[in-house]
Parts: structure tokens; C-alpha cells; sequence
């Protein structure tokens, strides 16, 4: 997700297309993406340690984005 | 000098970069993203602009840990110079060389157009050149070019006079007007708009020859002396 406080114009666009469609009370919008893995590790507490590293090193860019990780 | 110049799958930028480069005088070798070391006795690494690996996850993300980026970053740490270009901003960025990162377009739209910059300081190889009246002409041609970093940060690049270009009519919403700034050490320069693009008689504008020939004396100069 965008971080708290960096401009993101694509979700002030769909808030004003949402606004545009009749849905009030839309308060803000945040326009993040999905990065689904499928791992090979089985043990949950490697897997997240695992997950946590690529997304510093590589899918999220902490300077603009933050990131949450789940597992199914 | 000698001048490397990376070309990543996407890459569009790099034969424009190594005109100008040439016609500044340069010897150039383009450098393909696999390579794991850079030509010997390389002095400058351009790193163009473009949409290396289209622009996949974000701008620059991937480029920037590719094989070739990582005899980059043995360059930078040498202390030897880099021009990184629209896209090779965002590679920079993305390799933490350069602080801030490169948002959309406030306006969500891809722009291309001539753009009045200030050159804010002379304190470098690459803006030395532009002392007589600070302003020059160079084309932006981005959709990503919207310059953000933390306030803090900010202050600290105005503090330190790392804030080589800025937008007289900021096209992108970048914070400060930034268009370009310089690393720590001065001898990386990031900026979106394009010197390359104007650098030409047939050009819509000559300012940014400047750039390639001052960068070319002053670090031959630099290398005399070292």
C-alpha cells in the first residue's frame, strides 16, 4: 500500500469515479496491489521470515510503500 | 574518458545517451544488464532512461537488482561518477544510491514536453557548466516523474545543496520542484528530464551538451589530480 502521507493519485481518480457513480460516504481511498507466493517452505515462522526479507529487499519499496503479510 | 552505459531489456534511452556522450567526447561501451563487472578503467556509468523490464512491480525496481547494478554499486562506492536518466533516476533510487523515490504523475498522466529548469547548484561536475544564467530547456518524457521524499529528507538534500534541478512550472507535483539531485560525495546526478534529448543543433534545445562536456573536463580534471 501507498504509506501514510504519499500522494496517490490513482485512488483520488476512483474516489472521484466512486463519487461520480452516485456511492456517497466513500471518506478515502488507498489503491494498493497483491503479491500472492507460493512457497516451498513449510515451517510458518521461516515462510514469514522468509516473505519479510523479499519484500525489504525487493516487493515493496519501504520509502513509499508499506506492506502487511498473511497467510492463508 | 571512458563511459559505460547499461542497457536493460526496455531500455530506450541508451544509444541517445551515448551520442551525446561521444559527441562530448567520450569513448563509450554499452554494458548489457547481465554483466556482473563493468568495462576496466571505466570513469562515468550512464544508466538511461527507458522502461527497463516494462516497468514491472515498479519503476526501476527490477533494473535495480539486476547483475550489472551491483558492479554499479561497486562504481558508486569507489566514488566513481553516474548520470542516471528518467528511468536510471528510478534505478538509482530503487538502489538506494540516490535518496526519495519516484512517484506517478500528480496529474496521473505520461507527459512529454520541453521544461524550463533552474540549475539550483554549481557545486558539481555536472552543473558547473550552467553558471551564466542558471536556467536551461531539457525535455521531460515521463508518467513517473513525481519526485517524493520525507520533509526531513528534503531539508536535508536543500542543506547540503544536493538539489541540482528544479521545474520553474513543476509538471509532476515533485516535492520542492525537484527535478534532479546530486548523492552525498556530488557525483551522482539522477534527474527526469532528458540533457541527451537536447544536446543537438536539431534538437529543440542545446543546454544539455553542457552537461555531457562539463561532466567529460571536469572529471578527466578529477582524475588528473587524484
Amino acid at each position: 500500500m501507498p504509506a501514510t502521507g504519499v500522494l496517490d493519485p490513482q485512488a483520488e481518480a476512483v474516489l472521484r469515479a466512486l463519487g461520480s457513480l452516485g456511492f456517497d460516504g466513500v471518506l478515502g481511498v488507498r489503491q494498493g496491489k497483491v503479491i500472492e507466493l507460493d512457497l516451498a517452505e513449510s515451517d510458518p515462522r521461516r515462510a514469514r521470515d522468509a516473505v519479510e526479507s523479499m519484500c525489504i529487499r525487493l516487493l515493496a519499496n519501504t520509502v513509499i510503500e508499506s506492506y502487511m503479510i498473511e497467510f492463508p | 574518458m571512458r563511459v559505460a552505459i547499461l542497457v536493460f531489456p526496455g531500455s530506450n534511452c541508451d544509444r541517445d545517451m551515448a551520442i551525446a556522450f561521444r559527441n562530448a567526447g567520450a569513448r563509450v561501451e554499452m554494458v548489457w544488464h547481465r554483466k556482473t563487472s563493468l568495462p576496466a578503467g571505466t570513469d562515468i556509468v550512464g544508466v538511461p532512461g527507458g522502461f527497463s523490464y516494462g516497468d514491472y512491480l515498479r519503476c526501476g525496481a527490477i533494473a535495480a537488482r539486476s547483475p550489472v547494478c551491483c558492479a554499479l554499486n561497486v562504481h558508486v562506492e569507489r566514488g566513481g561518477y553516474v548520470l542516471g536518466v528518467c528511468n536510471g533516476f528510478q534505478v538509482l533510487t530503487e538502489m538506494g544510491v540516490l535518496p526519495g523515490a519516484l512517484l506517478r504523475n500528480a496529474g496521473q498522466r505520461y507527459i512529454c514536453r520541453s521544461e524550463r529548469l533552474n540549475a539550483v547548484t554549481l557545486e558539481s561536475v555536472f552543473t558547473a557548466a550552467y553558471g551564466r544564467d542558471r536556467r536551461v530547456v531539457f525535455p521531460i518524457a515521463h508518467r513517473d516523474g513525481n519526485y517524493f521524499a520525507d520533509p526531513e529528507q528534503i531539508k536535508r538534500l536543500q542543506g547540503e545543496d544536493r538539489i541540482a534541478f528544479t521545474y520553474v512550472d513543476n509538471p509532476n507535483g515533485s516535492a520542492g520542484d525537484i527535478a534532479g539531485i546530486l548523492s552525498a560525495n556530488r557525483r551522482v546526478l539522477g534527474l527526469m528530464p532528458h540533457p541527451e534529448r537536447a544536446a543537438e543543433p536539431a534538437h529543440a534545445s542545446v543546454d544539455g551538451a553542457a552537461l555531457f562536456s562539463g561532466l567529460l573536463s571536469e572529471a578527466a580534471v578529477a582524475k588528473s589530480a587524484a
